[in-house]
């Protein structure tokens, strides 16, 4: 288990047997079913549960313990409701879009840095990769709602179509930084080279996360969260969904279990999202202030594991009550104030702030703040 | 800092890296789990009723006018565009960003950061020319009617 970051390879070497495609598709099962979709589902109580809170009410409370089995009666729900498609709508493409929305956005699993030892698929273009296949969701969007023969939902599908490949300029430019000061597109190595090091011993260099190695970087997550609530249709953003304006733009026709498809689908893209961020800026699996890998000897692999995913859920989760907390905050935004905010705010701000960070690593040598106030590079 | 020991395995006389599998697997379950859970739910769910103006469109309780498949003004149809360009350009600078950090610290980053410099400049000066010349306005028609820009 020591040498093998990848989980399928962990698997392969802890049963011993059976070709590895094998142990490639467990792993992926396992992770979609275990640990994707059961956040989609808990994140929806989650949030209805915060909702209340936020506005000084209870929320649900009926269904088990402070009404905690809700997601699980919602969907029991959702799966005995009929099988809706409009009269007149073209039905292929209404089926295939659940397909694509739920793959675009579960598919980038595959590149998370869950911890050290449980990758799904730890490749050498992973950044890319989840770029590319959460993009999957924008035509998604568009042919459910063009399928569905209601100009509600015509109209939410342009917007999402519209808001998510102009957001996709600023979320690129913003993922720049990292893969400047890191030097590879491998999630788990970014991740990696964020450990805790804060010794000046011979050999050793300081270490922290990405996000303070210097302004730029730091400027640049706040780029990539703001860029992702617009990918992920949140508010402000939600114009897509406008439920004032386009009844529930894009999904109107959608009812039953494919109405529960789009909605996992959502909170799954948001847990991506900022798991991107944390993986990115905010050390991953990475605990602050202590470094695991100089404990690793100490405590059983298994351990450090779960450690590592522990602290990259509670990081994720963080950033995921933001999500939530901004719903109920922010007002939403005109459709030509979002598109002003993306090219004439984000966009060009994510291009100086690129080239400051090229400027920066230049200029110092690669160094982080911290290296320059505490010392020369030693190796 | 860990390398990575990759494991390949071969596939038809190539090697093929155990990740790009997983992703694939990735995939293909996050795809198959929509007719998974349609399949699922047709085992006990009531079929679709056809009664009265049940299954027409809503829109707003209304009856609809027309089908939904009409022309009309894509207003993005412009920005669509500029991004195919940006997205481009973004995707043919990964590698420079990639090997920026091993050329600062060998001491030769100035051909790289000419090169993202370039880069970069170009995409700010398309930008720039784009905003100049109104194409960023999602009202453009009004905007020129107004006097505003254009």
């Amino acid at each position: 288990m020591a040498n093998s970051a990848l989980f399928a390879h962990s698997l392969q070497d802890w049963i011993g047997i059976g070709p590895l495609w094998v142990w490639a598709a467990v792993s992926a099962v396992v992770i979609l079913y275990a640990i994707a979709l059961p956040f989609a589902g808990i994140a929806t109580y989650v949030e209805r549960k915060v909702s209340a809170d936020m506005q000084d009410r209870f929320g649900p409370n009926r269904v088990g313990p402070f009404g905690i089995l809700q997601f699980i009666a919602d969907f029991v729900k959702m799966l005995a409701k009929q099988d809706f498609i409009p009269q007149g709508a073209d039905r292929i493409l209404f089926s295939l879009a659940p397909i694509l929305v739920l793959a675009g956005a579960c598919a980038a699993f595959a590149v998370l840095p869950l911890s050290k030892y449980f990758l799904g698929a730890d490749m050498n273009i992973g950044i890319l990769y989840a770029l590319a296949v959460t993009t999957l969701i924008a035509p998604g969007l568009l042919l459910g709602s063009w399928a569905s023969q209601n100009k509600w939902s015509l109209l939410g599908g342009l917007r999402a179509a519209a808001q998510i490949i102009s957001y996709e300029i600023p979320v690129a430019l913003s993922i720049f930084p990292a893969i400047l000061i890191s030097g590879t597109l491998q999630i788990g190595q970014i991740v990696e080279t964020q450990g805790w090091v804060w010794s000046a011993q011979a050999g050793t260099d300081y270490h922290f996360w990405n996000a303070f190695h210097n302004p730029f970087c730091f400027l640049a997550m706040f780029l990539l969260f703001v860029g992702g609530l617009a990918e992920t249709n949140r508010i402000p953003f939600d114009l897509p969904e406008a439920e004032s304006e386009l009844v529930s733009g894009f999904s109107t026709e959608f009812s039953g279990m494919r109405f529960g498809l789009y909605a996992l689908a959502e909170f799954v893209d948001i847990f991506v999202m900022s798991s991107i961020v944390v993986a990115l800026y905010l050390g991953g699996w990475q605990l602050p202030f202590i470094n695991i890998d100089q404990l690793s000897d100490s405590i059983p692999t298994l351990l450090v594991a779960f450690i590592q995913l522990g602290c990259f859920l509670v990081k994720v989760f963080m950033l995921v009550f933001v999500v939530m907390w901004l719903r109920w905050t922010l007002p939403r935004l005109r459709v030509d104030q979002l598109m002003a905010a993306c090219w004439k705010g984000l966009v060009p701000l994510a291009l100086v702030n690129l080239l400051g960070t090229a400027v920066w690593m230049w200029a110092f040598n690669g160094r982080s703040i911290a290296q320059l106030v505490l010392g020369p590079m030693v190796n | 800092m860990t390398i990575y020991h990759f494991k390949y395995l071969s596939c038809a006389g190539r090697e093929v890296e155990t990740g790009f599998i997983a992703a694939f697997w990735f995939l293909l379950i996050s795809a198959l789990t929509v007719p998974l859970l349609l399949g699922v739910g047709a085992l006990f769910r009531p079929k679709q009723k056809k009664v009265g103006h049940s299954s027409i469109a809503y829109e707003c309780g209304e009856l609809p006018v027309g089908s939904a498949w009409v022309r009309f003004n894509v207003r993005f149809y412009v920005v669509a565009i500029i991004f195919i360009i940006f997205d481009v350009e973004l995707a043919a600078l990964f590698p420079c960003l990639v090997l920026y950090k091993d050329a600062v610290i060998s001491g030769n980053a100035a051909l790289i950061f000419c090169e993202i410099f370039l880069f970069v400049g170009l995409l700010l000066a398309g930008l720039v020319y784009c905003w100049v010349h109104g194409d960023l306005e999602w009202v453009k028609g009004l905007a020129i009617k107004s006097g505003k820009n254009g």
